[in-house]
């Protein structure tokens, strides 16, 4: 089970980088989501599993779908970087997998194990309790964190008034 | 079933650099922002995990509740990224309006 | 008086700095008189030393004026040294200078205020530096003094400096003395290094301590300084050259006083020379052989001052023969006796050209005695002294060094006595060209002929009679017993003359045969040149008499060539390699700096692709070293 999930997140990442066409990309990152999802029931974290698929793949995932859906895009508009600066791109992203894997592989944890299947911390009864107990302060601010992203947001999509006149020319650079 | 870390380590670091990799290599500004969601949910997955093989290790010497700090700092990670997507969006929608291109290239104002 | 001693100096140093500083505001005639004036109150404190001097039983003093340089155990005091050597200089130097000084403010009478102001303190200048020459009592004061001479004659020679040649002239002079003076230099350094101090007194009381070898060395390198200021071979070439100044310059400088310097050092410093026989060796062979070939060279020369020039270089050379055969008190002789005579006869030629106008070449004269009387008697008295002709003084001076030849080595004494019959011929070749025959020269010339006014004039006879009195100061002891006046005043200070003792019978075949080769060398030039002067120009083997055995083009082609094609790659050196490097890395700082510009580029793509190869560089630091690499950086990074 576990290895099948970890192969599909692992494609399905690579798929979300590669797409031609963003909707794509959206579509394939949702499929990631649900193996990590996976993966966490299989840790014993069900709560978050589910919060994971309602948050991410439900919300976040839909509204970058609104905003494609906006903008019209599709496979033939984006324009593509400069060939090199993608090899390098990738050769960096590569370099970093590399040298965090020969890191970690000093690292003796072959001792520790993570027993899967069993266990309740996951449930949401003790996460409640703890998350209550000793976290609240941490939970009330995060709440008056999304009151000022809704702020923000509604203050960023605000029209200028020039804009009104200027609405439509390019911006060049 | 046991399951030694590494294994949680190593796909959560790939999920990671694929994640940079794409951050580098796209130039549409949205994908980036979706490459950066799956960049934390990696983290979030290594958390879990280590959550999980805290709870192992400490709770065979009775520590109450050992191991909960990794899927609460998880469940924390989630709020913002939540926040932080809206945030991003909205802007990204403003730039669109401005220039008419979700071109990251275009936004070479910080030259000058 | 002797503690007075410092006036002496003192005199002339004012008279520089008077002339020097005021030149703008005196006026001519108080310029003269300030020169002279200051040379004569040194001249007079110099008479007042040597009476003192004179007593029996005096003993040399060291008068010392301040603590020059005190580094370590090195200790050289600003000290004057009062013997009977320093005195009899100081006459010569003072008296004759003042003659001179006299005779310029006549002879230099057409310069305009400033720059007569200008010749009389570079000549103040110069007597004040021959001073401090023979009066110091270690090897540094008198270095200075030989310094400061070698100075003046630079900045007198060069007196026309508009006239490139003359400048080229001067710094000829200047760099050959250079060269003598290196030489000079590490003699010295020797001496510290041997003696640890480098005042008469200890050098001369430590002499036998080191080794031959050692005191070879030193005294031969003393010797390259000397050939340099004394013109012998080597480095004589810059004197004939050196005629490019002013002729009072040539008489003081030239004649009698700087270019004796050398003898001067190596007599007071006989000490040592004494200790290293092939030293001495050299010296003899050295001096002989510029008398010889400075003589040929005078044979064929037209200029009236070149051939007086060349006749220096040989008088020279007989005296470093006299040194080296150790004949000190006949090289000191002859030193004063030259003095006398050449001077005489350069101020004598000074009041030819003033005659005719500024000519100098001799084919152009002739038949002068009738409009310049005087000047034609004083010169035929210089001429026949430097002949060796007795009962004038060149006969003494000279027939003692030539004595003391035969005694070392005949074959000295041939060679010596085959170029006095040359001194003689072409001394009187001159005389006869200028002087008798027929004038040749042009009617404007003719017009402008007259004599001198008194303040040449006067010079002049004092110096004849001088010239021919002087003599009787060194009679030698086979004429006379116990009547070398001169030798007994100089025997404590340069010691008894070393060599065999002659017989009577043949120091007296020695000086009957250089007199008779004096006398048929005089009448051969009079005779042959009064009636058919040589106007032409010279052709084979004389052709290369006249242009000095080609001497200064050999040294040009091998010397001067090559050190200036090293100079032209050194400034090409310089100016691409060593410049090229400096601007090199400005360019390189620059290209640098335009390519970091392109990081600049606000892509925010590319600034995230740096920060992700940080990190990663980052992590790579930490994976090599284990942890402890990059925890310092970072801490040093955020400070604390």
């Amino acid at each position: 089970m576990f290895w099948f999930l970890s192969i599909l997140a692992i494609l399905g990442a690579i798929l979300v980088v590669t797409s031609k066409n963003p909707v794509h990309s959206v579509l394939w990152l949702i499929v990631v989501f649900v193996a990590i999802s996976g993966h966490y029931i299989l840790l014993d974290a069900q709560f978050l599993a589910i919060v994971n698929l309602i948050v991410y793949a439900g919300a976040i995932m839909v509204l970058f779908l609104f905003v494609f859906m906006l903008m019209n895009l599709n496979a033939d508009t984006e324009p593509q970087k400069n060939r090199w600066l993608k090899i390098a791109g990738v050769v960096t992203g590569g370099a970093l997998l590399l040298v965090l894997v020969a890191a970690l592989k000093r690292a003796d944890l072959k001792a520790q194990v993570a027993d899967l299947g069993t266990g309740d911390i996951g449930l949401i009864h003790n996460l409640g309790l703890v998350l209550f107990h000793e976290y609240v302060v941490p939970f009330e601010i995060s709440s008056v964190l999304f009151l000022s992203a809704m702020v923000g947001v509604v203050v960023i999509g605000k029209k200028a008034e020039e804009d009104k006149v200027a609405g439509g020319q390019r911006y060049g650079g | 079933m046991t399951m030694p870390i590494n294994y949680y380590i190593f796909l959560s670091v790939a999920l990671f650099c694929i994640g940079v990799a794409g951050v580098l290599t796209r130039r549409n500004a949205i994908i980036i922002f979706m490459c950066v969601e799956l960049m934390l949910n990696a983290v979030n997955l290594l958390l879990v995990a280590f959550s999980k093989m805290h709870y192992h290790a400490l709770a065979a010497a009775g520590v109450p509740n050992a191991g909960m700090d990794g899927q609460l700092f998880v469940f924390f990670i989630m709020v913002v990224a939540a926040a932080e997507v809206s945030v991003g969006l909205a802007i990204i929608v403003m730039m669109y309006r401005n220039t008419h291109s979700i071109d990251v290239n275009f936004l070479n104002r910080l030259k000058h | 008086m002797t503690q007075l001693v410092w006036l002496v100096p003192a005199f002339p140093l004012a008279g520089f700095l008077l002339n020097g500083l005021l030149r703008n505001q005196l006026s001519k005639s108080l310029t003269g008189i300030i020169g002279c004036g200051t040379v004569l109150a040194a001249f007079v404190v110099s008479l007042l030393i040597f009476g003192e001097v004179r007593h029996e039983g005096f003993q040399p003093a060291v008068v010392t004026l301040f603590d020059f340089i005190s580094v370590g155990k090195l200790s050289i005091p600003f000290a004057f040294q009062v013997d009977q050597l320093s005195a009899l200089f100081l006459l010569i130097i003072t008296g004759v200078g003042f003659l001179i000084h006299l005779y310029s403010t006549a002879y230099m009478h057409e310069e305009d205020g400033p720059q007569f102001a200008r010749y009389f303190s570079y000549l103040n200048l110069f007597v004040f530096s021959m001073l401090l020459l023979v009066l110091g009592a270690n090897f540094i004061i008198l270095f200075i003094g030989w310094e400061g001479v070698g100075l003046c004659s630079y900045l007198l020679i060069g007196y026309w400096f508009q006239n490139v040649d003359y400048g080229n002239a001067a710094k000829k002079a200047f760099i050959m003395n250079r060269i003598g003076d290196l030489g000079f230099l590490i003699a010295i350094f020797f001496m510290v290094s041997q003696f640890g101090s480098v005042s008469f007194d200890t050098v001369f009381g430590k002499a036998s301590t080191v080794s031959t070898g050692m005191m070879t060395a030193i005294t031969l390198l003393l010797f390259v300084g000397a050939t340099g200021k004394s013109a012998q071979i080597p480095l004589y070439t810059w004197l004939p050259d050196a005629m490019a100044g002013p002729t009072p310059v040539s008489a003081l400088i030239h004649a009698a006083t700087m270019v004796t310097a050398g003898i001067y050092m190596i007599a007071r410093s006989h000490v040592l020379f004494d200790l290293a026989p092939v030293t001495q060796t050299v010296v003899a062979v050295i001096g002989l052989a510029t008398a010889l070939l400075a003589a040929t060279i005078a044979l064929k020369q037209n200029d009236i001052k070149k051939v007086l020039a060349y006749s220096t270089v040989s008088q020279l050379g007989y005296m470093f023969l006299g040194l080296g055969v150790g004949a000190y008190t006949g090289a000191v002789f002859h030193v004063m006796t030259h003095a006398f005579f050449k001077a005489l006869l350069f101020l004598g030629a000074g009041s030819v050209i003033h005659a005719m106008g500024g000519e100098q070449d001799i084919r152009k004269m002739g038949g002068l005695r009738k409009a310049l009387p005087q000047t034609t008697g004083t010169f035929f008295i210089g001429c026949v002294a430097i002949a060796g002709i007795p009962p004038l003084s060149g006969f003494f001076s000279k027939d003692e060094i030539l004595t003391a030849a035969f005694a070392k080595n005949p074959v000295y004494y041939v060679v010596g006595v085959f170029t006095a019959l040359l001194t003689a011929y072409y001394m009187f070749r001159l005389f006869a060209m200028t002087f008798l025959g027929g004038f040749r020269g042009t009617h404007d010339q003719e017009h402008h002929l007259h004599e001198s006014p008194s303040a040449m004039t006067i010079p002049l006879w004092v110096l004849a009679f001088l010239a021919v009195v002087a003599g009787f100061l060194g009679v030698p002891p086979v004429m006379a017993p116990n009547a070398h006046r001169l030798a007994q005043f100089l025997g404590p200070v340069v010691g008894e003359a070393t060599g065999a003792e002659l017989a009577p019978g043949t120091e007296w075949g020695l000086m009957g045969v250089s007199v008779l080769l004096a006398l048929i060398g005089t009448f051969w030039a009079v005779g042959r040149f009064s009636k058919k002067p040589e106007l032409g120009e010279p052709t084979g083997f004389g052709k290369v008499l006249a242009n000095k055995w080609y001497v200064d083009e050999f040294y040009n082609a091998v010397i001067v060539r090559p050190l200036d094609l090293l100079a032209q790659f050194l400034v090409f050196f310089d100016k691409n390699v060593v410049d090229g490097i400096v601007n090199g890395v400005g360019r390189l700082v620059q290209y640098g700096s335009r390519q970091l510009r392109l990081l600049q580029s606000g892509q925010v793509g590319g600034y995230v692709l740096l920060m992700v190869l940080g990190i990663v560089v980052l992590f790579l630091v930490e994976l090599f070293t284990g942890g402890s690499g990059v925890a310092p950086a970072v801490k040093a990074t955020v400070g604390h």
